[in-house]
Formats: C-alpha cells, structure tokens, sequence
C-alpha cells in the first residue's frame, strides 16, 4: 500500500510538472470573454495572427458576458473582453480592471420564424417589435444567463413596458443558456430570439428562423477590452495582457477584426479611437 | 521435513480450560478443560451441531472464546498461531495457479524467497499435483483442491494441522488419496486434529476418539476403546447411528 | 435523418484525414481521463479495501456516502473545484484553474467514489471467501489487503473501467474548471458542446459518434483482455 501511494505522488507530480511546463515554457494570457466573440469564430482567425507576431498564446474561456466580468473579479483572467457597457465601467470602477478601451462593434438582431406570426419581420423599431410579439403572445426564446446580449434584451422590454418575468413559461421561453443553445431551442419552437449579429452570421442549425428586425440604433453592440488589475491581482501578467490589448487597438489587430467576414459580410466592425 | 523446524519451540501440548462460545443465549461450546499431546491423531466426532468446526475454530485462533482459557506450551503467546495451519471443509483456493498457492502461503511466514521454490515443488510433489503446478487453482478439481490445500499446509511444516472434514464433499478415491496425505503428514511429525462425520474414516485415521455432543465432551478414549467398549450411552448410540443431534 | 447522414460522413471525414485539431483533442481527453483514473484508482482501490477489511466507527457512514457520491452532479463538482481552485479561493496560488491539471483534480473527485464503491463491493465478497483462510495462514491487514487486491483484480479493474466510462463521457466538470480553451483544455466533451452552440449539429454528432467509437473500443478491448486474463487464471 505504500507502494501504491508513492506511485500515486510520483504521479501526481509528474502530472503537475508535465502539464506546468508547458505553460512555463510558452508566454501565454487568460481572456475571458464572451460566447458571441468565440461561436462566431472571431477569435480563430484574429488570435493566431497576434500570437505569430507576439509569441504569446491567448487562452480564451469563453461564457456570458456576466460570467466574464465574475470570472474577472476573482483574478482568474488577465484580460476581459466582452460587451456590456454598464458592467464594464462598474468593474473599472470597482477597481477590477485598469481601463476599458474599445475594440469593435456589431449589432443586435431580432431572428424569428418565416411565418412571423407577431407581423414584425423588415421592422426598423425593435422595441415597437417586442411590444408586437409580447401582444401575440409569440414564443420568445432568452438567454436569460445574464449575458450581455440578456442584459440588452432585458433593457429592450423594460423600454417597453413589458413584464416578462410574469410571461415566463408561456410565450416567454428562458433557456439559461449561451447564444447558440439559445439559437437552437429558437429554431427548433419557431420563437423568436434576440442574437448578435456575429454568432448569426456564423449559426448553422437556422432551420425556419431569420432575421426579422435590424437597424435600429439601439441594437448597437459594442464590445471593450479591459485588463484585470494587476494593482489588486499581483499574479496578473501585466505586461502580455496590455500587450494583447495594444495589438488589438492598433493598426494590426483592427484590420485582423475587419478582415473576418462570412459571405463577404464583416462580422465586427473596428471602433477603436 | 517437519522437524527442520527444529529451531522453534515446541507449542504442544495444549491446555485448554473453562473454554466456552456463545451466540446470544445458546451455549455453542460450553465449559470444554482438555490437553492435547503431541503425536496421537485426535479425531473429534459427533453429530450435527456438535460444535466440532467452531472447537477447531476456537482452538486455531479464528474465533474468540466467550470465556475460558486456551494455551500453548512455552510461552509462544501470539506466535503460537504460526507453527499451526488449517484445511477447510470447502477448499479456499486463492485466484492463482497451484503453485502460487503454495507459495503466497510461504511468504506470509516469511520463507526466504529462494527456498520458497524447493519447498512448493517439494510440497506439491508429495500431493501428487506436480503435473497441474502451474494450472489455475480454481479449475482443478474438487480432489485436487482439497489436495492442494493440503500441500498448502504442509509446506508450513505446522505442529499442528487442524482438519476440518476434509472429505465431506469428496467422492471415495478423493477420499483416499486425501487420507493418505493426512497420514503422511502426521508420519512427519504433525499433531493432527480433525472432526469428521464418517466413522469409518474415524477408525481408519484417528489414534484416539473425542465424542462431542451439544458443545459437550461426552467421551475420549484410545479409537479401539471407544468403538468396542463405549462407556456412555451417548457414544453407544451414536455408534450405532441413533445419535442425530 | 438527413443530420445522421451528415454527422456520420463528418465524423468520416474527421477520421480519415486525421484532422489535427481532431487528433490534439482526442490526445487531450484521453491523457486526462486516463490520468485521473490512475490517481483515482491509487486512491479508491485501498479506500476501498479498508472499507471493506476494517470495522471502525462510523464505517456505516462511509459506505452510505461513498454510494451516495457516486451520483454526484459533474456541474457541482465542477463548481466546487473551480472555487477552490480560483485564485480567491483557497488553492488559488497554484495558478490550476484552466488548465488539464485542473480538469484531471476535478474527475479524479468524480469518479473515486464510484471506483471505491465498486472495489469495496468486490474486495467484501472475496474477503467474506477469503477472510478464514488468510487469518489461518497468518496474513495481517496489508497482506490480506494486498491478496485481495490481486485476486480480484478482474473485477476490480471492471470497476476502473466504470471510472474511466464516468471520466471520459463527462462535461460538466471539464467546462467549468478547464473553461474549453482552444489547444490547452479542449477535449471531446467541450468541443462536442461548443459545436452544438455554433449550430453546427452535424459536426457536434460527428465528434460524439468518434468519441463513442473510442469508448466502445477502450473498454471492449478492455474487457477482452480481462477476460481472457480471467479464463487463463480460472478466476
């Protein structure tokens, strides 16, 4: 028996060891960002670029923007990209994060079934939309994970006056869960659904569903980059995660970001100052 | 071979006082004062129930006593248990081959590993298992099992062997070659001490006779004395197979 | 059907080209779960074997709770292990979360009850066979446990199997403390998960039927082995 508990020290050493020495050998930054950002496949084609020129692997957690910034507040990441305003400047403020800079932008879009029962399809008014659907009484899937893309649907039916916490389990449907699952539990009921235009774009399982309303100014989506406060957390790589925000401000990164379209559509649009 | 344990201090005989087992309120083995010399056979029957298994079992060491005392000469204390071995009605044979059997047996007593190899082949030879040394234990047969438990034991080279109804579950040849271990074994020195219900086996193989009955010893005389002239109506109906329990 | 028909020439597709990516992740999943079930096993397999020799109070309780963990929630085992493991949490210094080693403590927390439950079943009904025999032949506690361990072997690597079936098959844990990074902590669970959230379906079925493939294929040649080992030693 004791045989077996140095084999399983040894073992677990040298597991600790194998696996540390690869991430003590390469250069590399946590970002923990949001699903859109991953599930449009943004970060495939812009992170090999930056980690050929830089030598420094990004590891991307991606999940909700609200699990991001908690991600973030422990000192679990070194940097934050996401997209939800109101809680980036929050976890500045609260001294979690050094600065926010902007990154990029898309848009919201509001997808629903061909058959548009709540007659909304080609709209320009998302909020006059959601009142039309909430009076249908039209399925809706939320993500209702208190994502970014959650935060701006939830402040679209307030704007409207709509309590949809009393509707939920009828024709409001919460999934509690990423984009894409999200998307799939839509397509699969006909609901309509609130989705960044970038993990549209990229969704594969549309079956019936498609865009219904677009171009309203208030479906502007911005995504900011923010580094975790070394100040507060010591072990946060400062310098390679100001590094990576550098990259992706500047001239390189901003032309990466343009440079991903799908069916010579841009999914994000650099907005960097 | 037995007395190249000449080095260890002799353990027989055993005095054993005031012994008694209970289980709740049955009184298994009550109230047993008997020595055991070394060299005759004792062979221990009685009908079912007797306590003759849990006897063997109390005096083993595999069982703890309710109340009364069992000890060895010299003062061996705990070693005691290690100059004894014991074979089973139903063979306990370990998930190895014959020969791993053996051995496993003679390293938990320690045996220098290069001896252990001279001592099993010795050992299964003289039990007839030579050919089969290398088969799985469990797919040998129930003679051969029985045989190999045998062989098990005398590479010990016990004091004492404990047997408890070895054959009960073997056809006649089994039996046999089972019985002529058994005498091997005590030829070499082995204080041997066995239940059995089979009282032919009892004339053929005990040098003495203990009667047990309800956790009682109702008679021990020399094995002629007891089956021609019993002393206790007990012994005299069980003799004649009217004793059922 | 037509999604089956995709999924299928997907994985096909996937296989026969020896996709890379494919490679890393199934290299990734496997030296995970194959190292958590070794730990787990080092650790089970004696836990186990005490449970099952030894009479010590509260030894009841172990049993029920040992069973009881077997079900255990991988999202809540996850949770637990990403707290410890964060870096406000108490292991936080060791910088773990995110990374394999992070995965591999959370399976090896999964499946070591349901290997020790299992071991412990195994170990009590041979020793209820052995207990007698071994006790007259002299053997203490470490060498019983040691015979029992061997003798059983068999069925005691049955129990492992179940571990390593428990490991590779899970995502809950693996999502939450590895955090389905792209070349570091990516293996077949998270990757089947993050295909289904792209919507790409088929793809997502294609890596689950090559992930099934593999488990089959692990634990059919597995138990083939096993068997003829068993039949070979009359166990």
């Amino acid at each position: 028996m004791t045989r077996s508990i140095h084999g399983l020290f040894a073992l677990m050493l040298a597991t600790a060891l194998g696996f540390g020495q690869t991430a003590a050998q390469e250069k590399f930054i946590t970002v923990a960002s949001t699903t859109s950002t991953q599930a449009s496949g943004l970060f495939d084609h812009i992170l090999p670029i930056f980690q050929q020129k830089s030598g420094i692997q990004v590891r991307v957690v991606a999940v909700g923007t609200g699990q991001a910034i908690k991600i973030g507040e422990k000192g679990d990441a070194d940097v934050l990209f996401v997209h939800h305003r109101p809680s980036e400047d929050k976890f500045v403020a609260g001294g979690f994060g050094v600065k926010r800079y902007d990154v990029m932008y898309n848009d919201y879009v509001v997808v629903g079934p061909k058959s548009d029962p709540a007659k909304v399809m080609g709209s320009k008014d998302v909020v006059g939309a959601f009142k039309r659907i909430a009076a249908a009484k039209a399925p809706f899937a939320s993500r209702a994970d208190d994502s970014g893309t959650h935060k701006m649907e939830l402040s679209l039916w307030k704007e409207g006056a709509i309590d949809v916490k009393a509707a939920s389990g009828t024709w409001y449907r919460e999934t509690g869960s990423g984009m894409g699952a999200t998307l799939n539990t839509a397509a699969a009921m006909n609901a309509y659904a609130l989705a960044d235009r970038g993990t549209w774009l990229s969704f594969k399982n549309r079956a019936d569903l498609t865009v219904a309303v677009e171009g309203d100014r208030k479906l502007f989506n911005p995504y900011g980059i923010i580094l975790v406060n070394p100040r507060k957390f010591p072990h946060v790589k400062a310098d390679l995660g100001q590094a990576f925000i550098d990259w992706i401000v500047g001239k390189d990164g901003q032309q990466a970001i343009a440079g991903y379209t799908i069916g010579g559509e841009s999914l994000f649009i650099p907005d960097a100052k | 071979m037995a007395r190249e344990m000449s080095g260890a201090p002799a353990i027989l005989p055993l005095a054993v006082e005031g012994l008694t087992y209970t289980a709740g309120e049955a009184r298994l083995i009550d109230d047993l004062t008997f020595r055991l010399e070394p060299g005759p056979r004792t062979v221990i029957v009685g009908p079912n129930g007797a306590g003759k298994s849990l006897l063997l079992r109390l005096c083993h060491g595999l069982l703890t006593p309710t109340a009364g005392t069992i000890r060895w000469s010299g003062g061996a204390g705990p070693d005691a248990s290690r100059r004894q071995a014991m074979v089973f009605q139903r063979p306990v044979m370990l998930r190895r081959s014959a020969a791993a059997n053996v051995e496993f047996a003679l390293s938990l007593r320690h045996i220098p590993r290069d001896q252990r190899k001279q001592r099993v082949a010795a050992a299964l030879a003289k039990t007839g298992l030579a050919d089969v040394a290398g088969r799985p234990a469990r797919v040998l047969s129930f003679g051969e099992q029985q045989r190999l438990a045998l062989a098990r034991a005398w590479a010990l080279e016990p004091q004492v062997l404990w047997l408890d109804e070895p054959t009960a579950s073997l056809d006649p040849a089994a039996t046999r070659a089972v019985e002529a271990i058994i005498d091997a074994i005590h030829a070499g020195g082995t204080k041997i001490v066995m239940t059995t219900h089979d009282l032919g086996q009892a004339r053929r193989l005990g040098d003495e006779i203990v009667l047990l009955h309800k956790g009682r010893i109702v008679e021990r005389a020399p094995t002629a004395d007891f089956f021609e002239r019993p002393q206790s109506p007990l012994s005299r109906a069980f003799i004649q197979g009217e004793l059922l329990w | 059907m037509t999604d089956f028909g995709a999924a299928f020439a997907a994985a096909v597709s996937l296989i026969a080209t020896l996709d890379a990516g494919l490679v890393e992740i199934v290299g990734l999943s496997l030296r995970v779960s194959l190292s958590a079930v070794f730990i787990a096993t080092m650790i089970s397999l004696p836990l186990g074997a005490a449970v099952a020799l030894f009479r010590f109070p509260g030894r009841g309780a172990v049993v029920v709770v040992l069973n009881a963990l077997m079900g255990l929630p991988p999202v809540v085992v996850g949770l637990i292990v990403y707290l410890m493991l964060s870096r406000a949490g108490p292991f936080g210094v060791l910088g773990l979360l995110f990374t394999p080693t992070a995965m591999i403590v959370a399976q090896v927390i999964l499946i070591t009850p349901i290997i020790a439950s299992l071991a412990r079943q195994v170990i009590e009904d041979l020793w209820e066979e052995y207990s007698e025999q071994l006790r007259s032949l002299g053997a203490g506690p470490r060498q019983a446990v040691g015979a029992l361990l061997w003798d059983g072997r068999f069925s005691l690597f049955t129990a492992v199997l179940a571990g390593f079936g428990r490991a590779s098959a899970e995502v809950g844990a693996v999502m939450i403390v590895g955090g389905n990074i792209d070349h570091v902590t990516r293996v077949m669970t998270t990757a089947i998960a993050l295909e289904v959230s792209k919507g790409d379906l088929a793809l997502a079925l294609g890596l689950g039927i090559i992930l099934i493939v593999l488990s089959v294929g692990i634990t059919g040649a597995a138990f083939v082995l096993r068997e003829s080992a068993r039949r070979a030693h009359g166990a």
